[in-house]
């Protein structure tokens, strides 16, 4: 599915913060490619894989350095936008979606004001318009009663009904892009499997590109099309989804390999052995 | 040597558990599985002492206790939490947290014994006077493992222990669990969301839903996918999807 | 971006968002820059990941405040000038140039000069002399304010916020009763039963002054009996005195210290306005405020005489403000 031009091109991205005994560097040379498709980034935490994620929307905080060959979004330059133009960017073409609702959403507005204002913020939409289309997205996101969810403030609902109307809101200027950060972690399983076809449901439809930040592997290649395996700020392996359980880099291996299972039993749990080979730098 | 018998637990208005019973025998770790919101926490609380709003029977080996534990019961009793982050005091050394059990229970060879304790979870001699801040998630949740086992109780109850971990730490964390069950013959009861986890150390478990118990299996039972319940089903099935090759 | 190094822990933002693995790559940590000028044995004893006791365990983690406070210049400006003031009042007979209370009639309301720094009051006493003797009394009362005020109210709020209950409902409604009187109008009703001086105020002040501190400390604690830490040291069979003693407390006391040194100035002003009022230090006792309060007759003719002690309090009250907010970004656990 990729076109010629994919929507999103990373070359040799490097996310550095200075502190007062040293630099950490977060990010160290990532390298990939977003067409109108579902692609996987899966690491364990501090392998910097949200921090490429908010590289992407300019989200670090101030004490970050971000250098890199190519960082681009459609056509713009994300490393020489203005301010102005991030913005318009954020929300609006990128869509971000975060680990937990309970802190994502504003508590003190309606989940439909909320949407409204999303909307609104891009659109120039009446109050009645934005309404119904509020409503309609609240529908188009699963949710069976769309009108009390739309007057419900975000405590008054559970943890999958607040991350439908999170998705909802970022549905509404259309977006190009969906930047998903641990969508579904703080979720139970039945919960996590029903918001993730959502997503994925929403992204085909729309015809957008994800962006899936997981730490879980087997259920981002299960979403996903491609999947990038992050390790210390670097790109371990990049491989389609149906192909992981042929993954050659022992990293992804032993990933697959250290999970307990349901169907097969075993006395030990093999280790991950981290291998500094691993973080060589590479042509 | 655990004995649960029609727990109830009210928070005002919200019946967390509703009359769940099961026992654990001698050496054997038992299971209690469930979503979030099932409960299964609130009966690991209630049997630790931690809950106090409870009716029903609650024995270890053999006494029925009261809602107010003597010190003698928390030497048998001890208990891991689901996050590392919180469960380490943040201004104590790692030091200061082995030695806090050891001075409450009066040891005299505490210095030997927080040595032992650190070599027993494999956390190197350099961790002892660092501050949780400065370990990461695996190193502080084998402090927490170390703190409860120091002055060698004979039941362990684990709150969920690896779920706040990377899935190569939460490994090394399984196996060490084994490990000093092992070495130790300890009674544990494990709580958890994760199937695969429970399966992984439990001979027997429970499936929690609701505030009640709504099926008891072992674990050949578990794996062969022998489940009665729809809920029981519903877990495996979820489970199951994560596991197989993506297609 | 190695977990085990402390500094970048706190420092840097990645730290927050994503933890470290357990054996996170060295080489992902870049050396740090050598220091100028530093001496390298002593900072790297107390910088070390790996201490080997429990005391240098400590010294690090003060070492390492020290060095975020030292980042904020506004904070050391406040510290600065409150050791400063405290040690011009410590040595005060060494560098008084005149006796505080020696009254020289005939060169009364004088301009400073040579002979009197900063001239002379209505009895012709020496003005620098006074203020320092007098700093003795004004930070010693706030000293002492301090010390009968925050064991008191760390107690009282640590105890209702853990005990709850009946406990809690009513050491709060004791803690309210205080709270509902205007500050300076329970003082000086207090002073007004006992006899004025200096120990009444102290008294009447730290009487008015300890029930924010009650609160504050029991709002603390209301948040951390629920941690997770606090529910381990139960499970150590602790009882509750050493549950609060030994756990609960150490995390109230950073606030608690914010609290206090950004009290202090208005500890200060409240003493110095008994005195202006007559209710505390008595003359010929030279207290900041008291000084103020006499020399406010010749105001508009000699205005030195009334600014002089104004500046001290002035400079005191802000230096121990400064010092308070640098200490609040430093120690409040809840910034990191």
């Amino acid at each position: 599915m990729i076109t010629d031009e994919p929507l999103v091109a990373v070359r040799n991205l490097h996310v550095d913060f200075p502190s007062a005994t040293g630099v950490t560097h977060a990010v160290r040379g990532v390298s990939f490619a977003i067409g109108r498709e579902k692609l996987g980034i899966v690491g364990e935490s501090g392998s910097g894989k949200s921090v490429t994620g908010r590289a992407l929307m300019r989200l670090l905080p101030g004490s970050a350095k971000v250098r890199a060959d190519v960082l681009r979004f459609g056509t713009t330059d994300i490393l020489q936008a203005g301010e102005r133009e991030m913005r318009a960017l954020r929300g609006g073409r990128i869509g971000l979606i975060l680990q937990d609702p309970k802190y994502s959403l504003n508590p003190v507005m309606t989940a439909g004001a909320q949407i409204a204002e999303a909307l609104r913020a891009h659109k120039r939409l009446g109050r009645r318009e934005a309404r119904d289309a509020a409503l309609a997205l609240l529908e188009s996101v699963r949710i069976r009663d769309p009108r009390r969810v739309h007057d419900a403030y975000p405590h008054e609902l559970s943890g999958g009904m607040g991350q439908r109307v999170m998705i909802a809101m970022m549905l509404a200027p259309d977006p190009e892009l969906l930047i998903a950060d641990e969508p579904t972690s703080a979720l139970d399983a039945s919960v996590q499997a029903e918001i993730l076809s959502l997503i994925e449901e929403q992204v085909d439809r729309r015809g957008m590109a994800l962006m899936l930040i997981s730490h879980d592997l087997p259920l981002v290649a299960r979403f996903c099309d491609r999947v990038a395996v992050m390790y210390a700020g670097q790109v371990m392996e990049e491989l389609p989804a149906a192909e992981l359980h042929h993954a050659r880099h022992a990293y992804t291996r032993g990933l697959l390999e250290c999970l307990p299972s349901l169907s097969e039993r075993r006395e030990r749990l093999p280790t991950l052995r981290r291998d500094p080979a691993w973080l060589a730098p590479r042509p | 040597m655990i004995d649960v018998q029609k727990l109830d637990i009210r928070f005002g208005a919200n019946h967390a558990v509703r009359g769940v019973s099961f026992q654990v025998g001698q050496g054997e770790t038992f299971g209690l599985v469930g979503e979030s919101g099932s409960g299964k926490s609130t009966v690991l609380r209630a049997i630790a002492g931690l809950v106090t709003d409870w009716t029903g029977r609650i024995a270890v080996d053999g006494q029925s206790l009261g809602r107010k534990r003597d010190r003698a019961f928390f030497r048998t009793v001890q208990m891991v939490f689901q996050d590392p982050y919180g469960s380490l005091h943040p201004r104590q050394t790692v030091d200061r947290i082995l030695s806090e059990p050891l001075v409450v229970h009066g040891v005299k060879d505490a210095d030997a014994r927080i040595a032992r304790a650190l070599e027993e979870v494999a956390l190197p001699r350099t961790a002892r006077f660092r501050y949780p801040h400065q370990l990461s998630g695996g190193q502080r949740q084998r402090v927490a493992i170390a703190r409860a086992l120091v002055a060698d109780p004979r039941v362990l109850l684990l709150d969920e222990p690896t779920s706040a971990l990377d899935v190569s730490v939460q490994a090394e964390v399984l196996n060490l669990l084994a490990d000093l069950r092992a070495a130790r013959g300890l009674t544990c009861i494990l709580v958890s969301h994760n199937l695969a986890v429970v399966a992984h150390l439990c001979g027997r478990l429970a499936v929690m839903q609701g505030g009640q118990i709504v099926e008891q299996l072992d674990e050949a039972a578990l794996r062969a996918g022998r489940a009665v319940h729809p809920h029981t089903q519903d877990l495996i099935r979820l489970s199951r999807v994560l596991e197989e090759p993506a297609g | 971006m190695s977990k085990d190094s402390p500094i970048a822990d706190a420092a840097t933002p990645t730290a927050a968002l994503e933890p470290v693995p357990d054996t996170a790559p060295e080489a992902a940590l870049a050396p740090p820059p050598p220091q100028p000028g530093a001496a390298p044995s002593r900072r790297d004893w107390l910088l070390t990941d790996t201490p080997a006791s429990r005391s240098q365990a400590a010294w690090g983690r003060r070492y390492q405040a020290w060095l975020a406070f030292r980042r904020n210049p506004l904070a050391m400006v406040g510290l600065g000038v409150v050791v400063v003031l405290l040690l011009l009042a410590l040595l005060a007979p060494l560098l008084a140039t005149h006796d505080p209370g020696a009254q020289e009639l005939g060169n009364r309301l004088a301009a400073p000069s040579a002979a009197h720094w900063l001239g002379t009051d209505e009895l012709g006493r020496d003005v620098w002399s006074r203020l320092l003797y007098g700093g003795r009394i004004t930070l010693g009362m706030v000293v002492a304010v301090v010390l009968l005020v925050a064991p008191l109210g760390l107690l009282v709020g640590c105890i209702a916020g853990y005990a709850g209950g009946i406990w809690d409902r009513l050491l709060m409604r004791v803690t309210d009763v205080f709270l509902a009187f205007p500050r300076l109008i329970l003082a000086l009703a207090f002073v007004a039963a006992m006899k004025p001086g200096v120990e009444s105020a102290v008294i009447a002040i730290a009487l008015t002054a300890w029930p924010p501190y009650a609160r504050l400390a029991r709002a603390e604690t209301l948040t951390i009996r629920r941690t997770d830490y606090v529910a381990a040291a139960r499970m150590t069979g602790a009882s509750p005195a050493r549950i609060v003693m030994r756990h609960v407390m150490p995390m109230c006391l950073p606030s608690l210290v914010v609290r206090v040194t950004l009290d202090m100035s208005s500890i200060i002003l409240t003493a110095a306005g008994l005195g202006f009022l007559g209710l505390g230090a008595q003359p010929p006792l030279p207290e900041w405020g008291t000084m103020i309060a006499t020399a406010r007759r010749f105001i508009l003719e000699q205005w030195w005489v009334a600014l002089m002690p104004g500046i001290a309090i002035f400079a005191a009250s802000l230096a121990f403000n400064l010092l308070g907010d640098g200490l609040r970004d430093v120690l409040d656990p809840k910034q990191r």
